[in-house]
């Protein structure tokens, strides 16, 4: 058996590529966790209701790819600042595992809404896209393009937070909330910005998935859980630390998942985070 | 320009002042003296509408503040350096001035504004990309006077601005404070640091457990007996 | 509530399965005290400030040992939910020992607790040739014919028998939330809750004593497991682990009342009655509308968490305490 094999390099550069789309998904939640101090539980939810969004705009009512995924994003945005106002704002001065507790009675809900809307049968957008072939190696297209579209909603929010006076408010929040009106900044308006930008990119993650999954109520049980375990494992609240995550932990999935069977990818990938949080509770990049 | 009158305010069951009168005229730079405890911060955070009144009334240039919310208070023209600085430690010089420029009326004169705070402070211009959280204490007090400028205000407040800092660094912010009442500005300051602010000052009120207890030009306080016995030991 | 009204619920309960009730009902009373059980072990860890998530692993493991071992081994389901408790142990006190020691607590243990129960899954599904994977596994009959009770297999046909034997638990698992309760790890949970370094200066061993709650709690939870698989005969990684079933003790529990004794069995209670309200109402209808009830209790745990945290029992026992307060004392002679 050679030294260097091809199908191994073809399951790391499958782990750099889902590791794109993993930190896009982490970075709206560790947004939303650093600015206003509450973990979404039903991210993954959303992101659910953000693809199905874009199946009922593309397939059953007919528009472009393009502009249904644009709506898409528009969806979950307003879903997710509806929830903070509705939702997590009547609970803020609560102690926080409410406000965590809280956001899982929205996922119940949003779940069974979903159920309610589609039914349990797997929904599919039906694009077919042909795989890209790279010498014996071969990657899926949809995945190459998560993986570009997902850097580039990094980028975006990166500069969107640094550069404008609003990034700059949502930034200065999460460091000193009480001050804020002395700059005539509403903090309610930040937080509920905040979480359009966190829904707009579970949207975003939501029209990344669909070209490559299937649709159903319930799988936001299925990756929810590893977004919140990338999110933990990086810092929660910390982006940067989330990125790094996303990427060691795909690492973990895709590699683990070729040597032995795809399943036990996973398994690793969470018996690693076990591990990482008797080391370092507060995360790789988190601080105490 | 500002009145407050009568004035009531405190934290929940406990009230922390009790009937609170007095005036800043444009121009003027009036001070709340007054021990620990007094209720000094807690004013400030009344008329920032940062806490509810429970009794009485501010009113801005003849415009009752009652139904402002705190994030609109800036719009009227009222700026304030809290305690301690309260800087964005993790935001940079230049990103904590731009936040004091965030009121919308204020974005457009960013550029002059932001030449302006960095005339005053040179120091502040070197360390512009620099964190907020590193800079000296002195630092730090010049960065948080520059941040509450760049809106324009009308009055500026200052809660305590020598607190915490060592005596060398205080003459510092006195003259700073000194200069920018030169400048023109309007300034209402609170200090526990009697001897120094009333150098600097043109009146000031004395606060005691949440009441004013006298006022009067700085001569007249710094000649008065009361003063010279209880909190200069003389 | 009185001694004598409670002794009289008690023994109404008692005499229930006698009374003829339909198999139908006895099932629906029987899940419904099962899940009073579990919920009442969930909370002793809950109520002291440590929310899991990550219940669904120890009913998991209590149930897949079990009938794992009972259908690949021939090992009598007694000893295997020795063995379901022996490794909830270990996994309450892997999880347990570096989240006590580094302080973890809040939404981080949650999500701690979370990826517990998620690897508990995924490992039950990954080991699909031996669990049955998502499809589920039922333990082998050990019933001959005409048997009705097999005791070394743990397997009863009447329901009767059955009743008895999950009450009986759940009125252990109440004894246990009220010895917690009385006993020092709760004053000392409870100072810790509000100042753990303050706590922790004054000699008590907060780590020692989260990881007494959290190991009986595992205890008590993975025989919750046990008993279901027994009960129900058919488990599949999605009802007894994963995050669905975790979120659903939670609700229960802060829909009946977290702090209170009886107020897991209300949650319970109260989650069995919508489903089944529900059921009643719609009618044939019923199933033109899957997930109803999920909707209704996502609903439900968004309003009680805003305006009534302390669920049904707590606020009902904090009004009733208030009028109590306030009703005019009598005046004397």
């Amino acid at each position: 058996m050679p030294v260097f094999d091809i199908f191994l390099l073809e399951a790391v550069v499958n782990g750099i590529l889902l590791g794109g789309l993993l930190a896009l998904l982490s970075l709206g939640l560790n947004l939303v966790f650093g600015v206003i101090d509450v973990v979404w539980i039903c991210y993954a939810e959303l992101i659910m209701i953000g693809m199905y969004a874009v199946y009922v705009l593309h397939v059953q009512q007919g528009w472009p790819l393009v502009m249904a995924m644009a709506a898409g994003i528009a969806v979950v945005a307003a879903l997710g600042a509806l929830m903070h106002q509705f939702v997590i704002r009547p609970v803020l001065s609560a102690e926080p595992i409410n406000q965590l507790l809280v956001t899982g009675g929205v996922l119940f809900f949003l779940q069974a809404a979903a159920t309610l809307a589609f039914g349990i049968e797997f929904k599919n957008l039906g694009v077919r896209l042909p795989p890209v072939a790279i010498g014996e190696m071969s990657f899926s297209l949809p995945r190459i393009i998560a993986f570009a579209v997902a850097l580039a909603g990094v980028v975006a929010t990166y500069l969107l937070l640094t550069r404008t006076y609003i990034g700059t408010a949502i930034r200065a929040i999460s460091q000193d909330r009480q001050i804020m009106p002395l700059m005539g900044v509403n903090p309610n308006r930040v937080f509920v910005v905040t979480s359009a930008l966190g829904g707009a990119l579970a949207g975003l993650g939501a029209c990344l998935l669909v070209l490559q999954y299937d649709i159903h109520p319930a799988i936001g049980l299925s990756f929810g859980p590893i977004v919140f375990v990338i999110c933990v494992l990086g810092g929660l609240g910390n982006m940067l630390g989330g990125l790094v995550a996303a990427f060691i932990f795909a690492q973990f999935i895709s590699v683990g998942g070729f040597i032995f069977h795809i399943e036990w990818g996973y398994v690793i990938a969470f018996a690693f985070f076990i591990a990482v949080m008797f080391w370092r509770p507060q995360g790789i990049l988190g601080g105490k | 320009m500002l009145a407050v009158s009568k004035l009531g305010a405190g934290y929940g069951s406990f009230q922390a002042l009790f009937d609170v009168s007095l005036e800043v005229n444009a121009g003027e730079s009036v001070a709340v003296i007054g021990p620990n405890g007094a209720g000094k911060t807690t004013l400030l955070r009344a008329i920032s509408k940062l806490i509810e009144l429970s009794a009485g009334e501010v009113t801005m240039e003849g415009r009752s503040l009652k139904d402002v919310a705190a994030h609109e208070v800036i719009a009227h023209g009222i700026s304030q350096v809290p305690e301690n600085r309260r800087l964005f430690a993790r935001l940079s010089v230049e990103e904590n001035l731009k936040m004091g420029g965030f009121l919308p009326a204020a974005r457009p004169k960013y550029g002059e504004r932001l030449a302006f705070v960095y005339s005053l402070f040179p120091h502040l211009k070197e360390r512009r990309a620099q964190l907020a959280g590193t800079l000296s204490g002195g630092e730090q007090q010049m960065c948080a006077i520059g941040r509450a400028l760049m809106s324009g205000p009308k009055l500026l407040l200052l809660d305590e601005p020598s607190a915490g800092l060592a005596p060398v660094i205080v003459q510092s912010i006195f003259e700073l404070v000194k200069r920018i009442c030169a400048e023109g500005f309007t300034v209402l300051i609170v200090e526990q640091n009697i001897r120094q602010v009333l150098k600097v000052v043109d009146r000031a009120y004395l606060l005691e457990t949440g009441r004013i207890k006298s006022s009067g030009t700085s001569a007249e306080l710094l000649a008065s007996d009361e003063i010279r016995k209880a909190y200069l030991g003389i | 509530m009185s001694r004598a009204t409670l002794g009289v619920g008690l023994v109404l309960l008692l005499a229930l399965p006698l009374s003829g009730i339909g198999a139908y009902p006895l099932h629906l009373i029987i899940m419904c005290v099962l899940w009073s059980y579990v919920y009442t072990s969930w909370s002793i860890m809950g109520r002291l400030g440590l929310v899991s998530l990550g219940h669904g692993a120890f009913l998991g493991i209590g149930a897949y040992m079990v009938v794992m071992l009972w259908n690949h081994f021939g090992v009598s389901p007694w000893l295997g939910a020795l063995a379901g408790i022996a490794l909830s142990v270990l996994v309450a006190l892997i999880i347990g020992i570096p989240c006590f020691r580094f302080r973890i607590v809040g939404h981080y243990f949650a999500l701690v607790t979370l990826a517990l129960t998620e690897v508990t899954r995924l490992v039950i599904v990954a080991l699909r040739d031996q669990t049955g994977g998502s499809l589920g596994a039922t333990p082998d009959t050990a019933l001959a014919q005409g048997a009705s009770v097999s005791l070394g297999a743990l397997q009863f046909s009447s329901k009767i028998a059955w009743f008895y034997v999950i009450v009986a638990f759940w009125l252990l698992g109440l004894w246990v939330w009220h010895r917690i309760d009385r006993s020092m790890t709760r004053l000392a949970l409870e100072a810790i809750s509000q100042e753990e370094d303050a706590a922790a200066s004054i000699g008590i061993d907060v780590t020692k004593s989260k990881l007494f709650v959290t190991v009986v709690s595992a205890v008590m939870t993975s025989i919750g497991g046990v008993l279901y698989a027994q009960y129900q005969l058919y488990i599949n990684p999605d009802t007894v682990s994963g995050i669905g079933i975790s979120l659903q003790i939670v609700f229960g529990v802060i829909a009946g009342g977290m702090y209170v004794m009886l107020g897991p069995t209300v949650g319970a209670v109260f989650t069995l009655l919508l489903a089944e309200g529900l059921r009643l109402a719609l009618g044939e209808h019923f199933s033109k509308f899957p997930a109803l009830d999920l909707a209704i209790y996502g609903l439900l745990l968004v309003l009680f968490i805003i305006y009534m945290p302390k669920g049904i029992l707590g606020a009902a026992l904090e009004r009733w305490h208030k009028r109590r307060a306030t009703r005019p004392v009598p005046a004397p002679g």
